[in-house]
């Protein structure tokens, strides 16, 4: 008698059990939203705290979330269980993936003429420059995560690390960008290898915690070695670039005078974009070769299954370290790059939040997939220029999105990785069917 | 010595309030294998909803301090315990069998989600409350004129976190649902099997959990009289370290290791830095994963193939 019931009323949900849902969920806000929502307290003139209602945006919220629960249980009923994924035919998909061949060429050749499209328009530059650091940033973490399997949630010490390295020399014996770039990617990658050291034995969620506090820790020290780095207040006067040797400025040894064209101040700024551009495909293409020399592969075998790993003579320390050199290397010209851009840097640049918006990129992006990195860059850092005007919402948008990607595709939105090894034929793998083991 | 048994005092209490932090992070890495990321988080927003109680109680006119902070405490749990039921559900359910560094990720999103919908909610600045309980005792005088004084405010801490520790011990050894958490910590599928209702079992977790937060949050604000948003990152990682030095998914290990944690907090502010202080908690944290990865109670984790 029982089982017709329960059958009904598991496949065709009526618009009964469809309210009654979405009652529920409407009561589970109200009661959450309650409080934080509905009270909003502020401490006054003689720091007495004040409070008054806010009920109108209670209930606008509560009506959301009762509408919103609605549209998504039509929307789960009407398009089923099935994913997104199978709902796009196999011919479409095969059409997708030979225009997908061309994605990354044109984007390139789009990129290098950037600049020449947009000469006059300052704020499109500034923001290109902007993706193509975090397109950099999230190419070297990618080298840790992606690659390696190792989940690094303090990937922003090493930009740190760079970036201080080099406002400091710059700042304190005046040395050139073109010799502190190297040193910096040394110093970074010398600080990558101190922390993978002690974190060899750790996999997981626990490798994630520590490289987090380790990421803290080089913060808290940074803003309280004031001796060394000026404290809260960073480090400012850091000196720009210069075309080799040669200053980009309206002096007669700047680089307009040399040429014998008109000094404009967009120089520098096109100067920075083919930089930042010069240093990330360096990125792209050292982890490229990478991936076809033995440390690549090892990478690669570690991410899948590190016991296996070990079972075939890999030295998972050695791997492991590298992995870490490699990645804090490139994060470390990242860095230098962002203080010789800025010319001021302080500790409020390497929060927390950037390692995990650079997580999250890497994430969006596929983890393993080099266009997809870039494109997800692309995809976030422009969101985020779109949402400039909502800022207390921004954050807020950015982890709601992050919780929906790992619901709804937690492979990446451009989930697929190229195999390094074939037989015959490079067929690229849908990301479903690859799975880590525990690195 | 006066000054070492001042600092003792003031280290215990502190490490109660991580304790009761910690048990959250240890209860749920024992069952689903996760750090709940936003778990900081959710001691933040049961500080605002403990605040926010308070303000509205005062404003009705009440007067008798024992009826508030019990009214307080009630609604705060509650609350926020529902908090805590709605982030699993929505952040952390769906992800249960997807890859491995999935809710992590859904996590760190939701820690996110937390702090800056308390941000966008409450506001950014910090919310003074003033001083509801008063008054101590002054345990020994010496001849130089340094007291050690005990308030009451740290005796209430201390008091609740005990009794609460007792319920809760209580609740996890006696009960059904202790039994049932248990046995979904050994064994799932198994626990499944045997007619455990494992997706309730997770929920409760979460909920006791976020409840015991709410506490911990509740005395953060009346012994520091304030709170703010950003508050639930440094102490949700500090908690993390305490579960993790007492050893993960052991529960009197939370505690030891709150205590621990608390304590050596306090003491390296008072004989050595205070700006440094953050930074010898995260240094423990890597020393212990290091040295002592299964912690001071914990069993050490079988590796399967």
């Amino acid at each position: 008698m029982k089982a017709p019931s329960t059958h009904t009323a598991k496949t065709a949900t009526g618009i009964p059990a469809l309210l009654k849902t979405a009652f529920i969920n409407a009561l589970v806000a109200l009661v959450l939203f309650s409080l934080m929502v509905g009270i909003r307290t502020e401490a006054g003139a003689s720091g007495q705290l004040t409070y008054w209602t806010r009920f109108g945006d209670l209930a606008s919220l509560v009506a959301a979330v009762f509408g919103g629960s609605i549209v998504i249980e039509l929307l789960r009923q009407w398009i089923g269980p099935i994913g997104a994924e199978k709902l796009v035919p196999p011919a479409v998909r095969s059409g997708m993936s030979f225009l997908g061949r061309f994605v990354a060429p044109a984007l390139l050749i789009f990129t290098l003429l950037v600049p020449v499209i947009f000469y006059n328009q300052r704020y499109i530059l500034d923001l290109a420059i902007l993706v193509l650091t975090y397109v950099m940033l999230g190419w070297g973490l990618n080298v840790v995560v992606g690659l390696a399997g190792l989940l690094d949630l303090g990937y922003v010490a090493f930009y740190a690390v760079g970036a201080y390295s080099y406002g400091l020399l710059a700042t304190n014996f005046g040395w050139s960008f073109w010799i502190c770039l190297p040193l910096a990617g040394i110093l970074a990658a010398f600080w990558g290898v101190l922390l993978g050291f002690p974190v060899l034995r750790l996999r997981g969620d626990y490798l994630a915690i520590v490289t987090l506090a380790f990421g803290e820790i080089i913060r808290l020290v940074i803003i309280n070695w004031q001796d060394l780095t000026g404290g809260p207040n960073g480090v400012s006067g850091i000196p720009r670039p210069s075309f080799f040797g040669i200053p980009l400025d309206n002096s007669d040894d700047g680089l307009a005078a040399k040429l014998g064209i008109e000094y404009s101040p967009t120089h520098r700024i096109i100067f920075l974009f083919y930089l930042i551009l010069a240093l990330a495909l360096l990125t792209n293409w050292a982890t490229i070769r990478l991936r076809r020399l033995p440390i690549g592969r090892a990478w690669e075998a570690l991410r899948e299954d590190e016991v296996a790993c070990r079972a075939l003579g890999i030295n998972t320390t050695t791997t492991k370290l590298t992995a870490f050199a490699t990645g804090a290397m490139f994060g470390g010209f990242a860095g230098a790059f962002f203080a010789t851009r800025q010319g001021f840097i302080s500790p409020e640049s390497f929060t927390f939040q950037e390692s995990a918006l650079v997580l999250a990129i890497v994430v969006l992006g596929g983890m393993g997939s080099q266009l997809g990195v870039a494109l997800a860059a692309l995809a976030m850092i422009g969101g985020f220029e779109l949402f400039r005007s909502l800022e207390g919402y921004r954050m807020l948008v950015f982890g709601m999105a992050m919780v929906l990607i790992m619901i709804w595709r937690p492979r990446g939105l451009i989930g697929h990785r190229a195999p390094t090894v074939y037989l015959t034929k490079a067929q690229a793998i849908s990301s479903d069917l690859v799975k880590e083991g525990h690195g | 010595m006066d000054y070492f048994a001042q600092q003792l005092i003031n280290g215990l209490v502190l490490g109660s309030i991580y304790g009761l932090i910690a048990i959250g992070y240890t209860m749920v890495y024992g069952i689903v294998g996760m750090i709940n990321f936003a778990h900081g988080d959710v001691f933040m927003i049961g500080g605002f909803i403990a605040l926010i109680t308070f303000l509205i109680l005062i404003s009705l006119g009440l007067t008798a301090i024992p009826l508030i902070l019990l009214v307080v405490l009630l609604v705060s749990m509650a609350i926020t315990a529902l908090y805590g039921w709605t982030i699993e559900r929505i952040a952390y359910r769906p992800l249960r069998h997807s890859f491995r560094l999935a809710p992590m990720l859904s996590a760190i999103g939701m820690s996110f989600v937390l702090t800056n919908y308390s941000q966008v909610a409450q506001g950014a600045r910090v919310k003074p409350i003033p001083p509801f309980i008063t008054g101590g005792y002054t345990l020994h005088e010496s001849t130089d004129g340094f007291v050690i004084q005990l308030s009451n405010i740290q005796i209430m801490v201390v008091v609740t976190t005990i009794v609460l520790l007792a319920l809760f011990t209580w609740l996890v050894s006696k009960t059904r649902l202790g039994r049932d958490m248990r046995a979904c910590e050994q064994d799932q599928t198994m626990a499944a099997l045997l007619g455990v209702d494992v997706d309730r079992t997770i929920s409760m977790t979460f909920v006791i959990g976020a409840a015991l937060a709410a506490v911990a949050g509740l005395m953060y604000l009346l012994y520091y009289g304030l709170v703010d948003f950003f508050m639930g990152f440094v102490a949700g990682i500090k908690a993390f370290t305490a579960a993790v030095l007492g050893g993960i998914g052991s529960l009197p290990g939370a505690m030891l290791g709150g205590l621990a944690i608390g304590l050596i907090e306090t003491f390296w502010s008072a004989y050595f830095s205070v700006e440094y202080k953050d930074v010898a908690a995260f240094s423990i944290l890597i020393v212990v994963l290091i040295f002592m990865p299964t912690g001071l109670l914990g069993r050490p984790e079988v590796e399967k193939v």
